[in-house]
């Protein structure tokens, strides 16, 4: 047995975990299995603690790589920060990337993930052309969106409960440089943001808010927002800095909303001084707390609750009083982000993004108070139709997991029966 | 762009070495047994930038067949400029303590088998005057204990032949690196439960290999604290180290 923690750090689990050896490998049937990339799932959907976990990192080889049509065929284990050094010196680039490259291209798959560029590209899933999947029977099925169609839907966000991904083939995108044109922009309240997404979404492939989630009133909503597209041309040379690490657990409370408030106020007021045009590198654009080792550790050893939903976007009244809820409980932490979703419907059938503006943002895991909080926000984001993101859940109930995901039945039908997990386990 | 020979190169250090010269747009030459996984590794360095990759498909415990792997290795690569050896076998001292035949298995795949093989490069190295030969020993070669000393022991062997080796080729250019790593986290020991802070990666311990081969380091401890650990290791005098639960 040993202690695993999502990285959330909530909740810990002891259990059994081997890696599988190679992409020939067969799963026993003397246990229940949950696929295991790099642990970057917030909660408990990347733990199976009745049964074993099974590390795909030994699956970390490239099968094949068409230069002409940007079409990589990679082992499931792989990293997108591996995918991005490959293959950006050939002109090429994830089509879609969440805010860390240490994903793997499984768990990208199964959490159909999502990026700033949604509104105009969609999901990870639109660009998966097709992948292999090993049943815990033996079958190693070839599914696309025409072959083995439904299981193609079930898998892309269907959280490792299908099978096991072995390969896949995702569709790259073509890149002139490896850095992007960036414009930073100070907006003062939710109208704003509402203004400048609609206003951004034709030009701009890439948007996103960064939320200041303690303002109040007038303030509500106040945050940077950017957009971005790739540059033509190359900027200067990166300086490779040194990688920060956070070394150990923060005590408890170090992070209280006094703390978070002065940092806050000191991030907008920094985005306001840096207004304007600018290019920036991939890397600290996409990814700017890759930059920090173990930046997890920031909330202290019980961890923290990352909170993602998405409500229609005609009903901005619900995440004004949402936000609205979490600033005058003064429990919202660092930076929120905040984005519109575009129209494109997602593949797949527990497929976390749609129409509408999403919000993120983390919650120190301060106990009782904090789950009270958010069961409450959940009230607000039932009534309003919109969901909440699996990837980063680690406490929602079963009716509200239902409601939000209607395909569910239809999903339950793909599941592998040796396949589970415990967010699985706790929500259907 | 070097020229860099792989023997034993589905081990999961060697295909971390491998993946690095990829990267560095070298040609590689990949020796091993299993030629579905050799195909695997080959595509997967062509897509990582490698010049070009081939294979030699060869069970490496068959020492007849070195005279005729050696002519291949030559006739697909002039000249190498780094010839990595990593394979070999971890065998349990429980079978092969009491059993001559498991031993000798043991000895012929952990040492034997390398020195056949050294035996017929170094000789084309020599006559080429240039080259580096980075062989895999280990930290078990240090000092023989009782958990492990049939592998211990073997190691032992091929790093004094190593030794010996290096000394002779000085004198024409040839180099011989002795590699000898601690723990590694490969899927041969893929039960993760009994893993603690002395594992290594595979990824870690190729990266110091090739520093260590381009500086012609002569015995590289991979991570560098096994150095620190053998010392203590080596020193503990022999009275007390037969009393040892080690």
């Amino acid at each position: 047995m040993v202690k695993y923690e999502p990285w959330g750090r909530y909740p810990k689990a002891e259990q059994r975990a081997i890696s599988i050896v190679d992409r020939y490998a067969m799963l026993d049937n003397d246990s229940t299995w949950l696929p295991f990339g790099n642990g970057r799932s917030y909660g408990d959907s990347c733990l199976n603690s009745d049964g074993t976990l099974v590390h795909t990192q030994y699956l970390n080889k490239y099968l094949a790589f068409d230069s002409s049509t940007g079409i990589l065929r990679c082992e499931s284990g792989i990293k997108f920060c591996e995918i991005i050094d490959t293959v950006l010196p050939m002109g090429w680039f994830l089509p879609v990337t969440p805010g860390t490259k240490f994903v793997t291209v499984g768990g990208a798959i199964a959490n159909d993930v999502h990026g700033k560029n949604h509104h105009v590209d969609g999901c990870f899933g639109h660009f998966v052309v097709q992948f292999e999947l090993l049943r815990s029977d033996g079958t190693r099925l070839i599914c696309s969106p025409t072959e083995n169609e439904a299981l193609f839907k079930a898998t892309i966000g269907g959280l490792g409960l299908t099978g096991l991904i072995v390969w896949a083939d995702i569709q790259l995108k073509p890149v002139k440089s490896a850095y992007l044109d960036v414009e930073t922009v100070p907006y003062a309240s939710l109208d704003e943001f509402r203004q400048l997404s609609e206003a951004s979404k034709e030009n701009f492939v890439y948007t996103v808010a960064w939320v200041d989630c303690l303002a109040r009133g007038e303030n509500l909503g106040r945050g940077i927002f950017l957009r971005a597209n790739h540059a033509e041309h190359q900027g200067p040379p990166q300086r490779v800095k040194k990688k920060l690490t956070v070394p150990i657990d923060f005590p408890g409370r170090s992070l209280n909303k006094y703390t978070i408030k002065a940092f806050n106020h000191l991030y907008y007021w920094n985005g306001a001084r840096n207004a304007g045009l600018s290019k920036q590198h991939y890397d600290p654009y996409f990814y700017p707390l890759d930059g920090i080792n173990n930046w997890n550790r920031i909330y202290g050893g019980a961890g923290f609750l990352q909170y993602q939903f998405v409500v229609p976007s005609d009903n901005y009244d619900a995440i004004r009083e949402i936000m609205a809820c979490i600033a005058s409980a003064g429990a919202g932490s660092f930076l929120a982000v905040l984005k519109e979703f575009g129209e494109i419907p997602s593949l797949g059938m527990l497929s976390f993004p749609r129409k509408g503006v999403c919000l993120a943002l983390d919650f120190p895991n301060h106990g009782k108070q904090t789950f009270e909080l958010l069961d409450h926000l959940d009230e607000y984001v039932m009534a309003a139709g919109g969901a909440i993101y699996p990837a980063k859940d680690a406490r929602m109930s079963r009716q509200a997991f239902q409601q939000f995901f209607p395909a569910l039945d239809n999903f339950r039908a793909h599941v592998d029966p040796a396949f589970c997990s415990d967010f699985w386990l706790r929500v259907a | 762009m070097s020229n860099v020979v792989i023997i034993g190169a589905t081990s999961a250090v060697a295909q971390e070495v491998a993946k690095l010269h990829a990267a560095e747009r070298d040609t590689l030459i990949l020796i091993g047994r299993n030629a579905t996984r050799l195909e695997d590794i080959q595509n997967d360095l062509m897509v990582r930038g490698a010049a070009d990759v081939s294979i030699l498909v060869y069970d490496l415990l068959e020492d007849d067949k070195h005279d005729e792997l050696c002519e291949q290795i030559f006739e697909h690569m002039i000249k190498p400029d780094y010839v990595y050896m990593a394979h070999g076998v971890l065998p349990d001292q429980n079978t092969c303590g009491g059993n001559y035949v498991a031993a000798k298995a043991a000895f012929n795949a952990n040492c034997l088998s390398h020195i056949s093989l050294l035996i017929r490069i170094s000789t084309r190295l020599k006559a080429l005057q240039a080259g580096t030969l980075a062989v895999i020993s280990s930290v078990a070669g240090d000092r023989g204990r009782k958990s492990n000393y049939i592998y211990g022991s073997a190691k032992a062997m091929l790093s004094a032949y190593l030794q010996g080796l290096r000394n002779e080729l000085f004198a024409y250019g040839v180099h011989v690196l002795d590699v000898k790593p601690g723990f590694i986290d490969t899927p041969m020991t893929a039960d993760i439960e009994k893993k603690g802070a002395l594992w290594a990666t595979p990824q870690k311990v190729a990266e110091d290999i090739i520093t260590a081969a381009r500086k012609k380091k002569n015995t590289l401890y991979t991570p560098w604290f096994w150095f620190l650990i053998m010392t203590i290791i080596k020193n503990i005098p022999e009275s007390i180290f037969k009393r040892l639960n080690l």
